[in-house]
C-alpha cells in the first residue's frame, strides 16, 4: 500500500486526516492504540517496527510514539497517542509488534508507564529496586545515590 | 560556562571505606590471623636474617628480586566495560604490545594481579566489579583508565553513573583521557611497574615514588 | 559388565530433567562489553535465556536535556564507540533537519568518506573478535584478530590526522564538520584502503577453508524473514534474512544518492549470511571512498559559523527522525526541540538495542558454543544498547 492509499484507509478507519509528509504522523485516542498498531501491519503493511518510546510533556501528560515502516513500498508511519494528564497506563503492541516487547520494557523504566497485557513488564535498564523513573521532567539529573554518587 | 552551570565538584575522600564488605577485608587483612603460622615463622626467620649483623643484604637482595618478578609478569584481568576497552585491546595488540611488559591478558580475576578498569563505571555494574576485585588474590594492583573511571568522565552528572571507580575499589595509577591512547595506558603502566618496585613484602604497599616523573 | 568380544549400545538417558541455569556474566572473556545472559540449560542445549542488560546504562538520554547541540555530539560518539562516526551522523542530521539547515556539497562528501571508513573499521574488529570468540584467545582466533586490528590501526592513524582522536571523535557539527582534510591525507587513504582490500581477501580465504568456521556459523542462528522484520532488526541481520533494505540505498541521506555501490542480501539468516554479507560490505565501502575521494568538491566545511559558545546553535520548535545505517544497522536519533539552545527530548534508536532483542528468539534450542558464535554475528557495542 503506497503512501496516498494509506493515508485513505488510516482516514476512513479512524477519521483523522494525515498531512502528506515523510514520515506521516498519526495520532489517536489511548484507546485505540492497539487496533492502530493492527492496521498499520495488517492493512498498510508496516510490517518493520523501528522504535517506540514516550515523551513527558509535563502538565499535559505522557505521550507514546512508535514508528513503524514498510520497507517494501516506503511508508514511514509515526503512531503517537497522547495519554493525558496523570495517566500512565496503556496498551501494549506485543502482540502486534514482537519488537515492542523491549521497546516497552524501557518506556516502563524510563517514565513508568504500565503496559498492559505485556508479557513480561519489569524494568531493562536499571535495577530492580530502583526508585524513580529517570526520564521523567521531575526526576533531576544528578538525584543522589550514595553511596556511589 | 553560563548555562545550567554544574555545582562546583566536590571530590570527597575515598568513600570504598563505607563498603561493610570492603571494611571487614580491610580489618582481616591488617592483622595476621592466629593460624598463620608459616608467614610469622617466615617473618621472624626474615627478621632474624635482617637484625644479623650484614643480614640486610640477603634481605634486601631477596626483596628486590621478587619485587622485580612480580613488576615484570603482572597479569591483567581483561575488565572492558566501555569505549576504554576498544583502546585497551589495542594496547594489548600487536602495535603497543604489553605482551613485551609481561603483562599477559588473562580473563579469570583468580589467576590475575592487575585490573585495568576500563569505562564507565554504573552503579548496576559497581557490585560485580567489587566482586571480581574481591577474586582477585593478593598482591593485586588496580589501574583507573579512562576520565570515567578515574572520575565519571562526561557522564557524571548521569543518575546511575558512579564518580570515580575509587569509590569502590583502591586504585593505585590513573590514567588520564577519553579514551586514553594505548601511548597514554603504557605510561601508566609503566608507573604501575615503578610502584610495584617499590612494594614490600609485608603486603602494605610503599607510597608513590616521588622520583617518577 | 561389558563382554569386550561384541558390541554393545550404550544409551544415555536425557529423559530426566538436568535443568541448570548457567550465568554467562557481565564480565566474560567473549569480549563484547558488559552484557549478562541468564542460560536456562537442558544438558547442554539452551532452552531459555534471559538478556539482563543495563550495566553500561550512561543516562545519555537525560544528559542530552542538559548539553546544547554544540556540546552533544562528542558524548554522541560514545553510544557506539566502534563506530563513532556514525553515532554522531545521526544526531547532527537531526538537529539540521528541525533546523532545515543546509549542508556544503563538501561537508557532505566528506561525511561520507569518514562514515564509510568508519564501516570498515568498525567490521575489521568485529571480524576480529567474532573469530576469537569462536577460536579462543590463546587458540588460532587471535590470528585474525591481530590481523585485523593491525588494519584497522592503519584507519585509526588517518582519523588520527584528520581529528585528532583515534576512537571517539567530535568531527561533526551542525551545518557541517568540524575539521577539513589535512595535505597528503588523501594519497594516504588511498593507499590504506587498497592495501586493506587485498588482505581482507586474505582472512577471507583462511576463514573459508576452515572446516571448524563452516561447521559452527552455518546453519547456527537462524533468522526467519518475518522475524527479522517484526523485531525490528536492522543492518547486515536483516540483509542477511533476505530483506533488501539498505539506508544508503532506499532512503538516501547526505550524498549517497551520487554513488554507485551494491548491497549484499543473502537469504540463509544464519551466522554465516551475516558474515558473508559484511565482508561484502567492506568492498562496497572502499569503492565508496574511492568514488568520493575522486569527486570531492571544493568549498566550505560547513554552513554555520565556527563554534565559539556552547549556546550558539539554536533550533527552532520541531521534531524530526535521522537514521543513519551504521555498521550494525540503523542507528536514528529522534529530536523534540523546543526552540531553544538544548533539547526537550532526544531518543537513541540504538541498533544495537534492537538487534540484541533477537536474542531471546533465535538462541533457544542452540548449543551452549552458539552461543557466543550467535552472539558474535549479532555484533552488539553496549553503548548503544545501554545508551
Amino acid at each position: 500500500m503506497n503512501a496516498d492509499q494509506a493515508r485513505a484507509s488510516l482516514a476512513s478507519t479512524f477519521g483523522i486526516d494525515v498531512a502528506a509528509a515523510v514520515p506521516m504522523v498519526v495520532s489517536v485516542s489511548p484507546d485505540r492504540w492497539q487496533e492502530l498498531g493492527r492496521h498499520a501491519k495488517e492493512i498498510v503493511g508496516c510490517r518493520f517496527f523501528n522504535f517506540l518510546t514516550a515523551v513527558d510533556w509535563k502538565e499535559q501528560g505522557l505521550e507514546v510514539v512508535a514508528r513503524v515502516d514498510n520497507l517494501e513500498d516506503g511508508v514511514s508511519l509515526m503512531l503517537k497517542t497522547k495519554l493525558g494528564p496523570g495517566v500512565s497506563n496503556c496498551a501494549s503492541l506485543t502482540h502486534v509488534y514482537r519488537g515492542a516487547n523491549w521497546m516497552e520494557r524501557e518506556c516502563f523504566d524510563m517514565f513508568g508507564i504500565h503496559f498492559d497485557n505485556h508479557p513480561d513488564l519489569r524494568r531493562i535498564l536499571l535495577e530492580d529496586n530502583w526508585e524513580g523513573h529517570p526520564l521523567l521532567k521531575s526526576y533531576a539529573v544528578d538525584t543522589p545515590h550514595p553511596p556511589y554518587r | 560556562m553560563a548555562l545550567n552551570d554544574p555545582p562546583v565538584p566536590v571530590i570527597p575522600a575515598p568513600i570504598w571505606r563505607n563498603f561493610k564488605e570492603l571494611q571487614e577485608w580491610e580489618q582481616l587483612h591488617k592483622t595476621r590471623p592466629e593460624g598463620d603460622k608459616h608467614s610469622a615463622l617466615f617473618e621472624s626467620v626474615t627478621e632474624g636474617i635482617h637484625n644479623f649483623p650484614g643480614g640486610f643484604v640477603v634481605t634486601t637482595a631477596a626483596d628486590a628480586f621478587l619485587n622485580w618478578a612480580r613488576k615484570s609478569s603482572v597479569w591483567p584481568v581483561t575488565f572492558g566495560l566501555a569505549c576504554c576497552a576498544i583502546e585497551m585491546m589495542a594496547t594489548f595488540c600487536s602495535r603497543f604490545d604489553v605482551e613485551r611488559l609481561g603483562m599477559v591478558p588473562w580473563a579469570s580475576p583468580r589467576h590475575s594481579d592487575l585490573m585495568i578498569v576500563s569505562g564507565t563505571v554504573t552503579i548496576k555494574m559497581a557490585p560485580m566489579l567489587l566482586r571480581i576485585y574481591d577474586q582477585m588474590p593478593d598482591p593485586k594492583w588496580a589501574v583507573s583508565m579512562g576520565s570515567c573511571a578515574n572520575s565519571g568522565g562526561p557522564f557524571r552528572h548521569g543518575y546511575h553513573v558512579v564518580k570515580g571507580v575509587d569509590r569502590v575499589i583502591p586504585v593505585d595509577v590513573y590514567v588520564p583521557g577519553c579514551p586514553p591512547p594505548p601511548e597514554s595506558l603504557l605510561n601508566g603502566l609503566l608507573l604501575l611497574q615503578d610502584q610495584i618496585a617499590h612494594f614490600k613484602k609485608t603486603g602494605r604497599k610503599a607510597p608513590p615514588n616521588e622520583k617518577v616523573d | 559388565m561389558l563382554d569386550v568380544n561384541e558390541t554393545t549400545r550404550v544409551e544415555m538417558d536425557w529423559s530426566g530433567p538436568e535443568r541448570l541455569q548457567m550465568n554467562m556474566g557481565p564480565q566474560h572473556p567473549s569480549a563484547h562489553g558488559v552484557f549478562r545472559a541468564i542460560l536456562g540449560l537442558q544438558g547442554e542445549t539452551v532452552v531459555d535465556v534471559d538478556a539482563v542488560i543495563g550495566y553500561l546504562h550512561r543516562c545519555h538520554e537525560k544528559l542530552s536535556e542538559t548539553l546544547t547541540y554544540a556540546q552533544y555530539p562528542s558524548i554522541a560518539s560514545k553510544t557506539d564507540y566502534v563506530a563513532a562516526m556514525t553515532s554522531e551522523f545521526a544526531y547532527v542530521m537531526a538537529a539540521e533537519e528541525i533546523g532545515k539547515f543546509e549542508v556544503p556539497r563538501r561537508a557532505q562528501y566528506l561525511r561520507v568518506i569518514v562514515a564509510e571508513l568508519q564501516r570498515i573499521a568498525s567490521h575489521l574488529l568485529w571480524l576480529g573478535t567474532w573469530c576469537m570468540d569462536m577460536g579462543g584467545a590463546l587458540g588460532g582466533g587471535a590470528t585474525i584478530f591481530l590481523y585485523c586490528i593491525r588494519e584497522r590501526e592503519d584507519i585509526l592513524d588517518l582519523f588520527e590526522a584528520l581529528v585528532g582522536a583515534r576512537l571517539l571523535y567530535g568531527f561533526f557539527q551542525v551545518g557541517g564538520t568540524r575539521y577539513d582534510i589535512p595535505d597528503g591525507w588523501i594519497e594516504k587513504c588511498r593507499a590504506t584502503i587498497d592495501r586493506i582490500d587485498s588482505r581482507v581477501g586474505e582472512y577471507e580465504q583462511m576463514l573459508e577453508d576452515n572446516a571448524f568456521f563452516l561447521a559452527r556459523t552455518q546453519g547456527v542462528g537462524v533468522v526467519s524473514r518475518e522475524l527479522a522484520q517484526d523485531v525490528g532488526i536492522a543492518g547486515p541481520l536483516l540483509r542477511g534474512s533476505g530483506v533488501n533494505f539498505d539506508l544508503r540505498k532506499n532512503v538516501p541521506y547526505s550524498s549517497y544518492a551520487d554513488f554507485e555501490f551494491t548491497v549484499p542480501v543473502e537469504t540463509a539468516g544464519d551466522c554465516y549470511a551475516r558474515y558473508k554479507v559484511r565482508m561484502v560490505e567492506f568492498r562496497e565501502a572502499s569503492g565508496i571512498i574511492r568514488q568520493a575521494l575522486d569527486k570531492l568538491p571544493s568549498g566550505p566545511i560547513s554552513s554555520r559559523p565556527a563554534l565559539k559558545s556552547v549556546a550558539q546553535i539554536r533550533i527552532p520548535k520541531g521534531e524530526a527522525y535521522a537514521r543513519v545505517e551504521g555498521p550494525r544497522g540503523e542507528v536514528g536519533s529522534y529530536i523534540i526541540s523546543d526552540g531553544s539552545a538544548k533539547p526537550y527530548r532526544m531518543k537513541w534508536r540504538g541498533a544495537s538495542f534492537s538487534n540484541l532483542s533477537i536474542l531471546p528468539h533465535i538462541i533457544p534450542g542452540h548449543k551452549v558454543a552458539d552461543v557466543v558464535a550467535i552472539m558474535g554475528s549479532v555484533d552488539p557495542v553496549f553503548g548503544e544498547v545501554d545508551r
